[in-house]
């Protein structure tokens, strides 16, 4: 059994629940025990540290803490979203190549009665998890479904090959791990050039102009090579490409219909499981095409029933007044569309 | 304005002219880790290498210029740290290994600490989803999406209010934000944060 302290992160619980689904599928049939990071907290994403350095690594390290004194027999922390993965990577690296960064975020550390010996723990992302510790041809002979016939873009995105402070991977621009992994499923994996390319990140919330431009490029390099699907691993790609293809199609007046899922969730399809349990079903631009091409039905969506608070959307408490009407527009617009 | 500070005369030495670095240090050490700023060879890699090179004031390498050559307000100003995507493109490829990403970073918390900032979209949007993570110890991607929209780009909502339902009705976002259980333990940790600088 391979086992490692597990970092969820926020996506996993909202956005991403089709990649902690297939996740937790894929992980019983590969024996992989996750003991995830108890009380862990959110790591800032790449906001908290536009704002505030030893605040957001004490944040980022909180966890890092926490893992590093849970007991689960192992010391490798592994994470499935990029940006956690990167986050929890570099307050580790830099505590270490920093000794006064690390000082400092100990000394904030120790308000809450803990601490964080750089170097404690070997910080990993899933993918590199898979093809490293579990390895292909483990995966390989748990296929009983190949997905012979499906043409997937394998998308990797920025922050899981690059920086590699650990030098985990095999190229910075142009690695081909997922494409092996794709490739051990049966699927037909085009060689996508774009696999490390930007997919917005939080510009698609500030300057979606910009993000919709590298949105574009990815969706119609993929459509262009005739991909069915592309496959990410990472929440913020996912949800960039997925939720705000429309929004660039309206934009730039073009039609794309790329289904965008996560690796894991193939991964689950080629070892037998059925496509709801894999998380399908729960994107926006529809997969069930894709599907079709290997004999699977696609879950019919599911009822919508989102119930609101009577009093309004809870926010943090501070500046609360000033969005107070913001709020309520909010959830009218929101109704609106029903 | 641009050339208050400039390279000054050394004690006694006649030709040799020593730069003013007090920015460029200010910077490399309030960034995290060995930035080595101060090894920049200005080969322009970095821009060359930057998908949001074109929307750039300045591309990093005339930015870390201008940070050589003391220009506080202009680096400040720039719009440049706020197009960085974090891609690490440039980071990869540096031949000085320039941690270029985290330079950005340090650069956007002066401007918000100076105010110096031209359009307070992206300051709001980060400032926004630390104040979530404060009071909760989780983001929270409704009520993020919800202020932020509101507050920025109101005409967006109408187009926006089908991606928030088709993401409500597929139970992608959380209408309830989660809270950690020791969410006290984590103010304390982040208020002690607070008064800690990094500067050497
Ligand atoms: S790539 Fe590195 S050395 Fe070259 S200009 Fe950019 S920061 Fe300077
Ligand atoms: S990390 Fe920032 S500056 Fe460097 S290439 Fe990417 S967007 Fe450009």
């Amino acid at each position: 059994m391979n086992k490692y302290i597990y970092y969820p992160g926020c996506s996993m619980e909202g956005s991403a629940r089709a990649y902690a689904e297939s996740l937790s599928q894929v992980a019983k049939i590969l024996d992989m025990e996750l003991a995830t990071v108890r009380d862990w907290n959110c790591c800032g994403a790449t906001e908290y540290l536009s704002i505030n350095l030893i605040p957001a690594y004490s944040l980022i390290a909180r966890n890092l803490a926490i893992a590093a004194g849970q007991v689960n027999g192992t010391n490798e922390l592994m994470a499935p979203c990029s940006a956690c993965y990167l986050n929890l990577e570099k307050a580790d690296y830099y505590m270490a190549e920093r000794p006064a960064l690390g000082e400092k975020v100990n000394e904030a550390l120790a308000a809450g009665g803990l601490h964080y010996k750089p170097g404690s723990l070997q910080i990993r992302h899933l993918v590199d998890v898979l093809v490293n510790d579990i390895g292909l041809d483990v995966i390989k002979s748990k296929v009983v479904r190949p997905l012979t016939g499906l043409r997937i873009a394998p998308y990797l995105g920025c922050m899981v090959p690059r920086p590699d402070y650990q030098h985990r991977w095999s190229d910075h621009e142009y690695p081909l791990e997922l494409d092996d992994l794709m490739h051990v499923l049966g699927a037909e994996v085009i060689d996508f050039p774009l696999k490390t390319d930007c997919c917005g990140g939080h510009m698609s919330q500030i300057a979606p102009e910009t993000a919709y431009e590298l949105i574009r490029r990815l969706v119609s390099e993929a459509d262009e090579y005739q991909a069915d699907l592309m496959v990410t691993v990472c929440p913020m790609c996912q949800m960039n490409l997925d939720a705000y293809q429309g929004e660039a199609n309206r934009f730039f007046g073009t039609k794309y219909q790329m289904p965008i899922v996560f690796f894991t969730q193939l991964m689950a399809l080629a070892f037998g499981i059925d496509a709801k349990s894999a998380g399908f079903g729960l994107e926006l631009v529809s997969a069930k095409k894709a599907l079709a091409r290997i004999g699977v039905e696609a879950p019919a969506p599911e009822p919508a029933s989102p119930r609101r608070k009577p009093d309004g959307l809870p926010m943090p408490p501070h500046r609360r007044k000033k969005y107070a009407s913001g709020r309520e527009a909010s959830d009218e617009k929101i109704a609106v569309a029903e | 304005m641009a050339q208050t500070k400039t390279a000054s005369l050394t004690k006694g030495a006649g030709f040799k002219k020593q730069e003013d670095l007090t920015l460029l240090n200010e910077v490399s050490s309030a960034t995290a880790g060995v930035s080595h700023l101060e090894m920049c060879i200005q080969c322009g890699t970095c821009g060359g290498s930057c998908p949001s090179a074109a929307d750039m004031d300045h591309t990093p390498r005339a930015l870390f210029a201008m940070l050589r050559a003391g220009m506080r307000d202009e680096v400040l100003h720039s719009n440049t740290p706020w197009m960085c995507v974090s891609c690490y493109h440039c980071v990869v490829r540096c031949p000085q290994e320039v941690h270029i990403a985290d330079v950005m970073y340090t650069l956007k918390s002066m401007a918000i600490k100076a105010h110096q900032y031209k359009d307070n979209t992206a300051p709001d949007f980060s400032q926004t989803f630390v104040d979530n993570i404060e009071a909760f110890g989780r983001s929270y991607e409704l009520g993020l999406a919800g202020r932020f929209y509101l507050q920025h780009q109101p005409l967006r909502l109408p187009g926006m209010a089908g991606m928030g339902w088709g993401m409500l009705s597929s139970r992608r976002m959380n209408i309830l934000p989660s809270r950690i259980e020791q969410i006290d333990q984590l103010k304390a940790i982040l208020t002690k944060a607070k008064t800690l600088e990094l500067t050497s």
